[in-house]
């Protein structure tokens, strides 16, 4: 097992593995969603087979992503910045291999039964009942670990980045057992325990904490980790850190019934979910200003520095996209947008320019750092990573908007005499140029992460000879 | 107490309450407490750090920035305004009164008193004549369209098991009274599955007579032996002359004329050979949902619907009456 020079006792190994992962998953993913992205505009991709349909491949893009790319950036920072910010090695090696090799499976499993249509229908939390029973044996591995190098620190204060983490660990494990409680029928299928209004209203606090938990507290702990180390500045404010962190993960649970506005849930509940998700602005926001203001005085290393620009980037869509939540949960708003593409938009602001790309900024200074080069092999490849990523973006949030509200608008539209000025496939129709650009964003994004790969292979191969000066912490 | 079923008791609502308002009273009291900064900013302006660094990073206790706070601020205080005017802390109905529903009923009247009197105007005419109004046909091709086409299709030619509606061919019948109770009520054609009754011989048999009655090529030895079984199994619904039911005067039966050459359930690209054997062996059974609930939104319909007058019936479902004499139109240019 290879070590750091200057810090022999950590576990780089489990790292290293989730690392490289990151990168191969990520291109897996956005794979199957350029090719759903491609289906439709072109409906013939389907192929007319069942396991090429859109309805299975959906999922598959989703989990890939969400869980195999995410899961796994999010698996190897945590590792990395716990062992480095608490000074201790992993509580267990067995215990940590347990977690790379068991999420491996999973990924893997989802892989094969969601194309055999083999789902239990919920969004997110499609994989059936075994699978989540591998999943929860993963996480509560994932948990001791964690919390348990926490515990066993050789440093007096826990720094913030764990927080963070270990509200996500605590927090997914929960809404991962409360929203898959089923009957199983059979070793593939089970019924959900809950019913109707509460199944819908159980699996929205799941999703949407799956948000906030997952793709948000999870990020943050990473960003709180590499922001400030790649900028090489101090965190803007630790009393903000404080403020925000508390009231984000206290506010997030009561943002799940935004999802069911105008819907069978009660009114009550839909106006909870709303007003939360609105308080939740400033929390959200208090991370994007930590990050952004711990860049005074360093501003000038974004014009040499691609990896912090993806850094910096990705705190810009996490301010941009957490501003558009609070705003789509207002039920006025939600009644053009819900049901649009305006909602697809939305996500991907988030999932491509705030969690992949602090991800793969986060992956490109840890390359180096876990196999010991001075850099990755090719700086010029990270900037033009950086600006496929960031086109690809652009590309793809601003069709959605321009498809969501003209789809909005299209079905609301009325003639003079009442009748619907429009039919469904006549949005449909219409949706198609915003269709074709938003998978040329995504085959731009499959571009930038296919030269990552290349540049994350050619780092780790290059000789022993070009290892540069360890780099002291 | 509220008896409806879904009413909250008086603990979860209370419940609700607590939480609600103690989250936001949590936040409030974490933004407030954490205000000031007790790190005094130095001479020049530098604020200290806290002081301790975790693998390198330190953190420098900077205060909350003014806007952000405010922002804050501002959202709490509106979560709480919109707690006191709608409906959130558990079975408190919040000052407005408003609720999702009443919403919807409020806009269906609207819509309804703003729009009734246009298609009142159309109930008044027949649909012979309307179907000769190009204004009022382009009103019910928007009627159509977003209500009739997703089966029909957006020309009404049809398509695998749902009938062209352009030609003159009717399995329900064509007139206007016809066309109307189809819309009003929606039709189940329900076809049994020989497969138990005929056999796989008797189907094969079977089919080359049903492919002799329009003319079709078949094999007339095969054809000859299902003639008496056509007569004893089939001619209750086809009729003996395998005409369709229509042609016996029992248009609500719906059984098709077997004698013409057009097959609701031949699927693009199959043999209509196949297609027959396929219905033969395992039934049909074909449904057009009830429309007037859905043209109609809203209109109340009364329990003796079926024994109204063609007029009444046009009076009390305009629209209905509307996308009738559209359907009407598409054979009867």
């Amino acid at each position: 097992m290879s070590t750091a020079i200057e810090h022999p006792t950590y576990n780089y190994k489990v790292v290293k593995q989730f690392a490289i992962m990151t990168v191969v998953w990520g291109i897996v993913g956005m794979l199957v969603g350029v090719w759903i992205a491609a289906q439709l505009a072109w409906p013939a991709l389907n192929f007319d087979l069942p396991w090429t349909s859109f309805g299975r491949l959906r999922p598959l893009h989703t989990n890939a992503v969400i869980f195999a790319f995410g899961g796994s950036a999010l698996f190897a920072t945590s590792y990395y910045v716990v062992q480095r910010t608490c000074q201790t090695r992993l509580l267990s090696d067995g215990l940590a291999a347990f977690t790379f090799w068991g999420w491996q499976l999973v990924i893997v499993l989802a892989a094969v039964t969601l194309p055999l249509g083999l789902t239990q229908g919920k969004e997110y939390a499609e994989l059936i009942w075994p699978i989540d029973v591998l999943i929860t044996l993963v996480w509560v591995a994932y948990a001791i670990i964690f919390l348990g190098t926490i515990y066993k620190r050789k440093t007096s204060h826990i720094y913030v980045a764990n927080w963070f983490f270990a509200a996500f660990i605590l927090t997914v494990a929960v809404l991962h057992l409360g929203n898959s409680m089923a009957l199983p029928t059979s070793f593939l299928h089970s019924y959900s325990i809950y019913a109707g209004a509460t199944d819908a209203m159980m699996q929205w606090w799941y999703g949407h904490n799956a948000v906030g938990f997952f793709l948000t507290a999870g990020f943050l702990g990473m960003m709180y980790y590499f922001v400030p180390k790649q900028a090489e500045r101090p965190v803007y404010s630790y009393r903000l850190s404080i403020v925000h962190f508390w009231a984000l993960i206290c506010v997030y649970m009561w943002a799940g019934p935004h999802h069911l506005h105008y819907t069978a849930l009660p009114d009550w509940a839909q106006s909870l979910g709303m007003i939360m998700s609105l308080i939740l602005l400033a929390p959200s926001w208090g991370g994007m200003i930590n990050g952004m203001m711990t860049l005074s005085g360093a501003w000038h290393k974004l014009r040499t520095d691609p990896v912090l620009r993806f850094l910096v980037v990705s705190l810009s869509f996490y301010g941009m996209s957490t501003f558009e939540g609070p705003m789509m949960s207002i039920k006025t708003v939600n009644a053009l947008s819900h049901y649009t593409d305006w909602t697809i938009g939305h996500v991907h602001a988030g999932a491509l320019g705030w969690v992949a790309m602090i991800s793969i900024g986060s992956i490109y200074h840890l390359i180096p750092k876990l196999f010991e080069r001075k850099e990755m092999h090719s700086v010029g490849l990270i900037n033009v990573h950086f600006w496929l990523s960031t086109v690809g973006t652009v590309l793809y949030i601003a069709s959605m908007w321009v498809n969501g509200i003209m789809q909005g608008l299209m079905w609301r539209a009325v003639n003079a005499d009442g009748t619907l000025m429009y039919t469904f496939i006549e949005s449909v129709e219409a949706s198609h140029p915003g269709y074709i650009v938003r998978w040329l964003g995504g085959a731009l994004w499959l571009l930038g992460m296919l030269l990552m790969a290349y540049n994350v292979f050619m780092t780790v191969k290059s000789t022993a000879s070009e290892k540069a000066a360890a780099q002291t912490a | 107490m509220n008896s409806s079923p879904l009413a909250m008791s008086g603990f979860w609502s209370l419940w609700i309450s607590v939480i609600t308002l103690g989250v936001i009273a949590f936040c409030w009291w974490l933004l407030y407490g954490n205000r000031k900064t007790d790190k005094a900013p130095s001479a020049s302006g530098e604020v200290e750090t806290t002081g301790h660094a975790a693998d390198g990073i330190e953190e420098y206790d900077n205060p909350l920035p003014r806007w952000w706070f405010i922002m804050f601020v501002i959202t709490i205080v509106f979560g709480l305004v919109y707690l006191v005017l709608y409906p959130g802390l558990g079975s408190y109905k919040g000052v407005l009164g408003w609720t999702a529903h009443s919403q919807w009923e409020e806009e269906v009247a609207e819509a309804r008193e703003e729009y009734a009197p246009i298609f009142q105007n159309y109930a008044q005419i027949s649909v012979e004549e309307l179907a000769q109004d190009p204004e009022a046909m382009q009103v019910a091709d928007r009627l159509y369209q977003n209500n009739c086409a997703i089966c029909h299709g957006s020309s009404a030619r049809g398509g695998y098991g749902f009938p062209n509606l352009t030609d003159d061919n009717w399995m329900y019948g064509g007139e206007p009274a016809q066309i109307r109770q189809t819309i009003i009520w929606g039709r189940n054609g329900n076809m049994v599955a020989y497969q138990n009754i005929l056999g796989e011989e008797g189907i094969e048999n079977m089919a080359n007579y049903v492919l002799s009655l329009s003319g079709q090529e078949h094999d007339a030895d095969k054809a000859a032996e299902a003639a008496p079984q056509f007569q004893a199994q089939c001619v209750a619904c086809h009729g003996p002359n395998a005409k369709g039911a229509a042609a016996q005067g029992l248009p609500d039966i719906g059984a098709p004329d077997l004698t013409d050459d057009y097959w609701l359930y031949q699927q693009p690209g199959q043999e209509l050979k196949a297609s027959i054997v396929q219905t033969l062996t395992h039934g049909r059974n074909g449904h057009m949902p009830a429309q007037a609930g859905y043209l109609d939104v809203g209109v109340d319909l009364p329990s003796d619907l079926r024994s109204k007058s063609q007029d009444e019936l046009a009076e009390l479902l305009p629209k209905v009456h509307l996308v009738t004499a559209y359907i009407y139109s598409l054979s009867n240019q």
